[in-house]
């Protein structure tokens, strides 16, 4: 599949002085696939929020198509990046957030046509076009003139999907996406990220807890526990036969539920 | 004394004149202070600790100095300050030292209305690779401001009843007009009350309107009252 789409190497991140990510080494390939498990409080949020440029690490390198997301080169030295060294490459990148994070003051399509419309000199009719298609795609096209506030919470999170992909990220990031949904929600928005996932050319990483879910529809999944990756593989071979004595207790407690 | 209904109705016209120039000045100050309330929003967010600290500081000292005080720094003093002093027209004056009080006051609403904004709007528009201008404009300004348009007519009516002071350095609005009369004519009771039946005329029905304005926007994002279905 060549080169990766995504690299980390050696990141590490603290706040204050708690060290949260303890080197964290990890490729994504393009279109690829990968769950992020884990118990709460591991990193796996900081981890995501990293690539998105929400956190910053506290020292590693994080590359994205090959180029340096945290540092950028400035009379030939590495200097922090600055805002337009960020904007240039997060455009790759895309988040869905777990307590969705619309925005209120407009209706659904609106919300999907902003960042488009600003972000090119795009024909607006174009993006209202592209937005409806969208919104369509996520089974919400009887919906795009309501508000927000309207909509049931699984609405609300396809509406951030459906934002999220007008940006025509490479790749995508889920963090608990179904986890402030009533139960009775959580499956119309995992039957999206199916869909998406089976389209295939958008890289995705899910933080998640639906097991099963990773299972079908995961490269890879990786178990991250006090701040490192502790161990990873194919979702048959990790989540079937798990190796670390800690993941063998983590799958428990779950199995329990 | 006597009330005197002549004299009453003789002074209304006369007051009336100055309750525009009174009107006039209030919005003159109100949107000065408007658009420097927001210097002081921009001001304290300059990422250098001792800059935005040290406007901190000089807004927080006009906070809390008597506005009348400003207003004769402004008018008196300024002018004796050597290089940078210059006389002011008491118009501009009266502009300059009441709207820069109440900026700071309006500073704070704008203050408390972006952090009122949930963080997790900043993060959507940062994933959504929105520009700085672009995040405030669109997104943040747009959700804090309408929560305050409430606590920001209040200010526009305390401010109303406060521009009198003006006429401590000479601006010749209602209160000044009212004096005049009163000393030319030793009688100051009806004059003074045209103005203050002046200030309850339009101060009591901007009150009511802004109950109005605020259950509207507190009801803004509400289900039920979106009518573009
Ligand atoms: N902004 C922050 N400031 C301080 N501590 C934080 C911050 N964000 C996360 N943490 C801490 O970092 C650890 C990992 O958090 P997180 O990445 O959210 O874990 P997870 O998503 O796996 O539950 C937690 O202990 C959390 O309290
Ligand atoms: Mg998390």
């Amino acid at each position: 599949m060549g080169k990766p789409i995504v690299n980390y190497s050696k990141i590490h991140k603290s706040f204050g002085d708690v060290d949260v990510l303890k080197g964290i080494n990890l490729d994504i390939k393009p279109g690829e696939k990968v769950a992020l498990i884990g118990p709460s409080g591991s990193g796996k949020t900081t981890i995501i929020r990293m690539l998105m440029t929400l956190e910053q690490p506290t020292s590693g390198t994080i590359l994205v198509n090959g180029e340096n997301l945290w540092q950028m080169e400035k009379k030939g030295q590495l200097v922090p990046s600055d805002d337009k060294h960020l904007h240039a490459i997060r455009g790759d990148i895309g988040m869905v957030f777990q307590h969705f994070n619309l925005f209120p003051h407009m209706t659904i399509v609106e919300n999907c046509m902003l960042a488009p419309a600003l972000a090119k000199k795009n024909d607006k009719k174009e993006v209202k076009i592209q937005a409806v298609e969208m919104l369509e795609k996520v089974g919400l096209g009887d919906k795009i003139n309501l508000y927000p506030a309207q909509l049931s919470g699984g609405q609300k999170q396809r509406v951030a999907m459906a934002r999220a992909l007008m940006m025509k990220p490479k790749v995508m990031l889920f963090d608990e996406v179904t986890s402030a949904l009533d139960p009775e929600l959580v499956g119309e928005v995992l039957e999206v990220i199916r869909d998406l996932a089976k389209e295939g050319e958008m890289a995705m990483i899910l933080v998640t807890h639906e097991m099963d879910f990773a299972l079908d529809i995961a490269d890879r999944i990786l178990f991250l526990n006090e701040g490192v990756i502790e161990e990873e593989g194919p979702p048959s071979e990790l989540l079937v036969n798990p190796k670390s004595e800690r993941l063998q207790d983590f799958l428990a407690r779950f199995n329990k539920r | 004394m006597t009330w005197d209904w002549g004299v009453f109705f003789e002074v209304i016209p006369l007051i009336f004149k100055g309750l525009w120039i009174t009107i006039g000045l209030t919005i003159a100050c109100y949107l000065f202070a408007m658009i420097f309330g927001f210097f002081w929003v921009f001001v304290a967010r300059i990422p250098s600790k001792t800059i935005s600290w040290i406007f901190r500081w000089i807004a927080e000292f006009i906070r809390s100095t008597p506005p009348l005080v400003q207003l004769f720094f402004i008018f008196y003093a300024w002018p004796m300050v050597p290089v940078v002093g210059v006389t002011l027209n008491p118009f501009v004056a009266a502009i300059l030292g009441l709207g820069l009080h109440f900026s700071t006051y309006l500073s704070e609403v704008y203050r408390s209305g972006i952090e009122s904004v949930d963080k997790g709007q900043w993060e959507a528009s940062t994933a959504l690779n929105l520009s700085t201008k672009q995040k405030w404009l669109k997104i943040i300004l747009p959700q804090a401001i309408p929560p305050t348009i409430p606590m920001l007519g209040n200010y526009l009516i305390i401010m109303f009843k406060e521009v009198p002071l003006a006429s401590t350095i000479g601006v010749v609005a209602m209160l000044h007009m009212a004096n005049d009369y009163g000393a030319q004519h030793w009688k100051y009771v009806e004059p003074l009350t045209v103005v203050a039946l002046f200030f309850l005329l339009l101060s009591y029905p901007s009150a009511l309107l802004i109950s109005k304005l605020e259950k509207k926007y507190n009801r803004r994002f509400d289900k039920k009252t979106i009518s573009t279905l």
